[in-house]
């Protein structure tokens, strides 16, 4: 299967599964913070590869980037990508601190990586617990760099077997809006096969 | 002075004057290639080592070995010979590091090593060339004299 042979209903399922999985790790992360948080209705991106590194503001953009891999019966990563200004703020609601610097420390890179690790289990266990496929998710690993440098990770991914990547995407936000991110899942394409037949689809 | 984007698995050329530029180069490869004697300069923004491991090889900007080819012949369309050509290497970074063996994520390296490699073949000299570490870059590719200029994030800035 390509990510051109999907079909409407193939691509709602997709974002309705999205929209389970990051709905548990938006209560997760509510949780975590004792706050409110909003998010969007997940939507299935279909981009070609020359438009992915812009999507997030510009490739140049600095952005923090999380990132986690998908396996099992399921293969793929799942991102969690952040302005450096909600980075900063997020790493200080969590960390309980006042800290007005800039740049993050490794105590708040650290503290990052576990809300990446949260997010990413929460998603994959509602994902798992849908379809009764096994998944399980790597250690996290944080980047701060060029939006276009971090997504051409998962794009690389992609270009294996396609030339277009297929994103779930998630948006974020703190209720006071001082955080704002976006999660990406990005199932590679034997995967959605598995996602859709497990859920009797094709 | 005209500005030419190249974008992820992408490549374009240019003669005479104006910039090619890739913007947050990553593990991909940026090769730039050029005829100082027509002017003629060529910039590619590769994704994978090798057309021939992958079964859906149509897109040919896609690639190292391919991407290259491509590349050379569109510049010898605008004029370029191809024993003049020099080539700059940059990008291949490791944005993401924690297991030292997946493969995936060792891709920058691989793509380096394959665009020498090709090139090598080629007969085409490497001049200069900024690769590796774990930070994305801008370049921009002068057609008039072939300089390639390099921006980072916290990594500095130069021109090779």
């Amino acid at each position: 299967m390509d990510v051109q042979n999907l079909n409407s209903m193939m691509i709602d399922i997709l974002g309705e599964i999205g929209n389970i999985g990051s709905g548990n790790a938006a209560t997760a992360l509510a949780s975590m913070l004792s706050k409110r948080i909003d998010m969007n209705l997940p939507i299935v991106k279909i981009l070609q590869f020359k438009d992915v590194a812009g999507m997030l503001g510009g490739e140049e953009q600095l952005v923090v980037g999380i990132y986690l891999d998908l396996n099992g019966d399921i293969t793929g990563n799942i991102m969690f990508i952040l302005d450096l200004e909600s980075a900063v703020n997020l790493s200080n609601m969590l960390l309980n601190r006042v800290h007005n610097n800039s740049q993050l420390d490794d105590m708040a890179v650290s503290a990052l990586s576990e809300v990446g690790n949260i997010l990413a289990s929460s998603y994959a266990n509602s994902l798992s617990s849908l379809t009764g496929l096994t998944i399980s998710i790597s250690i996290p690993s944080i980047a701060i760099d060029m939006a276009g440098a971090i997504l051409s990770v998962p794009a690389i991914q992609f270009g294996y077997i396609s030339d277009r990547i297929l994103l779930i995407e998630t948006t974020f936000e703190e209720g006071n809006n001082s955080v704002k991110g976006n999660l990406f899942l990005i199932p590679d394409m034997a995967s959605f096969e598995k996602i859709l037949s497990s859920l009797g689809v094709v | 002075m005209k500005t030419i984007k190249v974008g992820m698995a992408d490549l374009n050329v240019i003669k005479d004057s104006g910039i090619l530029t890739t913007l947050g180069l990553g593990s991909c490869v940026g090769i730039a290639l050029y005829d100082s004697r027509n002017k003629v300069a060529g910039l590619a923004h590769l994704m994978l080592p090798s057309s021939k491991e992958i079964r859906n090889n149509a897109n040919k900007a896609k690639f190292v070995d391919t991407g290259i080819e491509l590349l050379i012949e569109r510049m010898v369309q605008e004029g370029a010979l191809r024993g003049n050509l020099i080539a700059k290497v940059v990008g291949g970074a490791q944005m993401f590091t924690f297991n030292k063996d997946n493969n995936i994520l060792k891709i920058g390296e691989r793509n380096v090593l394959a665009t020498k490699k090709k090139l090598n073949e080629l007969d085409i000299r490497i001049v200069s060339e900024d690769t590796g570490g774990n930070y994305g870059r801008t370049i921009e590719l002068d057609a008039t004299d072939g300089s390639l200029s390099i921006r980072t994030i916290g990594h500095g800035i130069k021109v090779i």
